[in-house]
């Protein structure tokens, strides 16, 4: 059955599978209960499945995130919400020092099946810290998985896969694509939770976007089409492991690669792919390999946040360079 | 001596603070005297048959004979570290022998006595001093958790563990270590308010040594640690740390509590680190050696053997038995540790995930592939 939905519904339509499919799922964070959370992306959940499947957490991300590492020793797959990206920071110890490490401390007998739920990326209007975009802290992280979805087909069966997955994960969901509508197969097969894919096919440069920037990638893209050049956009969707086969294959193609992301430019995953796309496309880049970020300040007050996001006119001024050369 | 009273001796600069004697300690825990002596407390009672007594010493004495051996090991160079728990002896073992089967502690790096008390291979844990791996004892199955270096993290662990027994119905508890430095971290405080507002049966158990490397406890907190609890809405004791019977009561008690669906209890084990906090540290730089005398007079184990033998408990058979048991011990340990061997270099790929992500696959291959390369150079 096919569905119209927006990413939000999705992911809501996602958890409760996820917690129907399997008792051990717990959800956990601030909020999510009777609220179903600032977003919403939790709502009528604790009234379906209780108070104990659905944990309104005391207000402490630490807390949220340490408890999780004790219920996943003892069996259960701890679903974390952290409100906004900003708010993670907090938890980042345990994820950092515990959830990333345990399985390797104890070879594998203590499994760490947690998700951690991140609504990431600016573009909303708000004030500081509930717009930042801190993938790269995670992607940097041996121990952790990071995904990162923009799609609501993605959010639907993306959920499930990584709650079902024994590794922990990060899931960034991109909060201001949370009320953008799209197609959900409900009972098709899912596309691989690690897995890039090619939404737009085009000849000329090789456009890569997750998250939030995807959409921005294909409005890019529809406008360089009305000037007569052909963008392949990629949608990474997973940012540890990174999947880049089909990018190199793209590349090979085109000669020119542009990646699009929101975090600031420095170390973020931009240069990670650029490195490896040069290092294994060397000789069929017609350009270097060009990033289009964040800039590397704190993120600015909202009136100035279009400043700083990568919007369609830079992406599209990107693509102009790396076909000049 | 007088306020007035010339002397070159340090004067303890916050009144009732300082130096942490233990005299007017009117809400300590005390079942055995440091002379030996028997005593009773209204609110906890010991039943322990003279065989428990024995075992107890017995513990405490081949507990220390671990710690002292791995200490020597370490000077000599087979360890890469060493936390001893000199002092604490009894604190771990009365606190490890209040488990349950079933029950689970979640440890720091420190608690080498509860490790024994749980059935812990010695060697396993000093493959970790060692460095050949990073704790290679089975969590599950000892009922005994990794080690935990991050200072406090473990608390919300066993909280979190501790939950999930609440969920499965499981008449268990988890046993949370921390010391009086970790009560200063956020991620405790956060853990004993989660325990606290979710009812969950964990028991912390703050080992108090009285520093934290060399801050001293009054660097941490300005009320005794154990009333901190009542501001968490569950109970907080204060115990002897140095007594075995005592924390063995006081532990068994908050564990059958917890159990009983009663929530947490947060102990304070009064104790004192004879040592240093580990082998890379100077304690003569922030403590006086009469502070250390002092508490060599509460010695955790000699009030133990003086109360076996006044009372008939234990003759010179037994005790020299002990001692011969603890010789055997200490040689299995110095020929154990100089056999731990590292594991083969492929395994720091191998555990990182449960489904290893290609590109760590390739790195793997290309290690094994680089390396292959001087099989058999210098041959």
């Amino acid at each position: 059955m096919t569905e119209t939905l927006t990413i939000g519904k999705a992911l809501n339509l996602g958890l409760r599978r996820a917690m129907e499919d399997d008792a051990k799922v717990v959800l956990m964070g601030e909020d999510i209960g009777r609220l179903g959370g600032v977003f919403r992306i939790t709502d009528g959940l604790q009234k379906d499945f209780g108070e104990d499947r659905v944990v309104d957490t005391p207000l402490a991300e630490a807390g949220i995130l340490g408890t999780a590492v004790g219920l996943a020793m003892r069996g259960y797959r701890p679903v974390c919400e952290i409100q906004f990206d900003g708010f993670v920071f907090p938890a980042v110890n345990q994820i950092v020092t515990q959830v990333a490490k345990l399985h390797a401390r104890s070879k594998g007998r203590l499994p760490m099946p947690i998700v951690v739920r991140i609504p990431f990326g600016g573009g909303i209007g708000a004030v500081e810290h509930h717009s930042e975009s801190p993938e790269g802290y995670f992607v940097h992280t041996a121990g952790l998985k990071v995904v990162a979805i923009s799609s609501p087909a993605d959010a639907y069966w993306g959920i499930q896969q990584a709650v079902a997955h024994p590794d922990p994960i990060i899931f960034l969901e991109p909060k201001r694509r949370y009320w953008d509508k799209g197609e959900v197969d409900l009972d098709g097969a899912p596309a691989p939770l690690f897995a890039s894919r090619v939404v737009r096919g085009g000849d000329d440069v090789t456009v890569l976007a997750y998250g939030p920037m995807v959409k921005t990638a294909l409005q890019a893209a529809e406008a360089a089409a009305e000037e007569g050049r052909s963008l392949e956009v990629v949608d990474l969707r997973t940012l540890s492991p990174l999947d880049l086969e089909p990018v190199y294959a793209s590349v090979r193609r085109t000669g020119r690669c542009v990646v699009v992301h929101e975090a600031p430019l420095t170390l973020g995953l931009g240069a990670e792919i650029a490195a490896r796309v040069t290092e294994t496309c060397f000789h069929s880049l017609e350009a270097p390999v060009l990033r289009v970020g964040g800039y590397d300040t704190p993120y600015p007050p909202s009136k100035l946040e279009e400043d700083y996001l990568p919007d369609l006119d830079r992406v599209l001024d990107a693509v102009d360079r790396a076909l000049g050369f | 001596m007088t306020a007035l009273s010339h002397t070159t001796e340090v004067v303890d600069p916050v009144p009732g603070a300082g130096a942490p004697h233990l005299p007017d300690q009117p809400d300590l825990v005390q079942l055995l005297t440091p002379e030996g002596e028997r005593v009773e407390h209204p609110d906890y009672a010991l039943d322990v048959t003279a065989e428990e007594l024995r075992g107890l010493y017995r513990d405490l004495v081949l507990v220390r004979r671990w710690d002292s051996e791995a200490t020597a090991l370490q000077r000599q160079g087979e360890l890469g570290l060493w936390a001893s728990l000199l002092g604490q002896e009894a604190a771990q073992v009365g606190a490890g022998r209040a488990l349950a089967a079933d029950d689970m502690a979640f440890p720091t790096y420190r608690e080498h006595g509860v490790a024994w008390t749980r059935g812990v291979d010695p060697l396993h844990v000093l493959s970790l001093f060692r460095g050949v791996d990073q704790g290679g004892w089975d969590p599950v199955t000892t009922g005994f958790n990794l080690y935990t270096v991050v200072i406090g993290a473990q608390t919300l662990h066993a909280t979190g563990y501790a939950m999930g027994m609440q969920r499965d119905g499981a008449e268990s508890a988890t046993l949370a270590f921390l010391g009086d430095g970790a009560t200063s971290q956020g991620e405790v405080n956060e853990a004993l308010i989660w325990a606290s507002t979710f009812a969950a049966p964990v028991v912390f158990f703050c080992q108090n040594n009285q520093y934290a490397i060399s801050a001293p406890i009054e660097r941490q907190s300005r009320v005794p640690l154990f009333q901190r609890a009542a501001g968490f809405g569950f109970p907080g004791v204060r115990v002897d740390g140095n007594d075995v019977l005592a924390v063995l009561a006081v532990t068994r008690a908050a564990l059958a509590a917890a159990r009983d669906g009663q929530g947490p209890t947060f102990i304070e084990a009064f104790t004192y680190r004879m040592g240093a906090h580990t082998t890379s540290d100077d304690p003569t730089r922030y403590r006086l050696a009469s502070e250390l005398e002092e508490w060599k007079l509460r010695d955790p184990i000699a009030r133990v053997k003086a109360h076996l033998s006044r009372s008939g408990i234990a003759d010179a058979d037994f005790f020299a038995g002990v001692e011969a048991d603890a010789d055997a011990l200490a040689e299995r340990i110095r020929s154990g540790t100089r056999e731990l061997a590292p594991p083969a270099p492929t395994e720091i790929f191998d555990h990182v995930y449960a489904e290893m992500p290609p590109e760590l696959a390739r790195q793997r291959a290309e290690f094994v592939e680089y390396h292959s390369r001087f099989e058999g150079a210098g041959q």
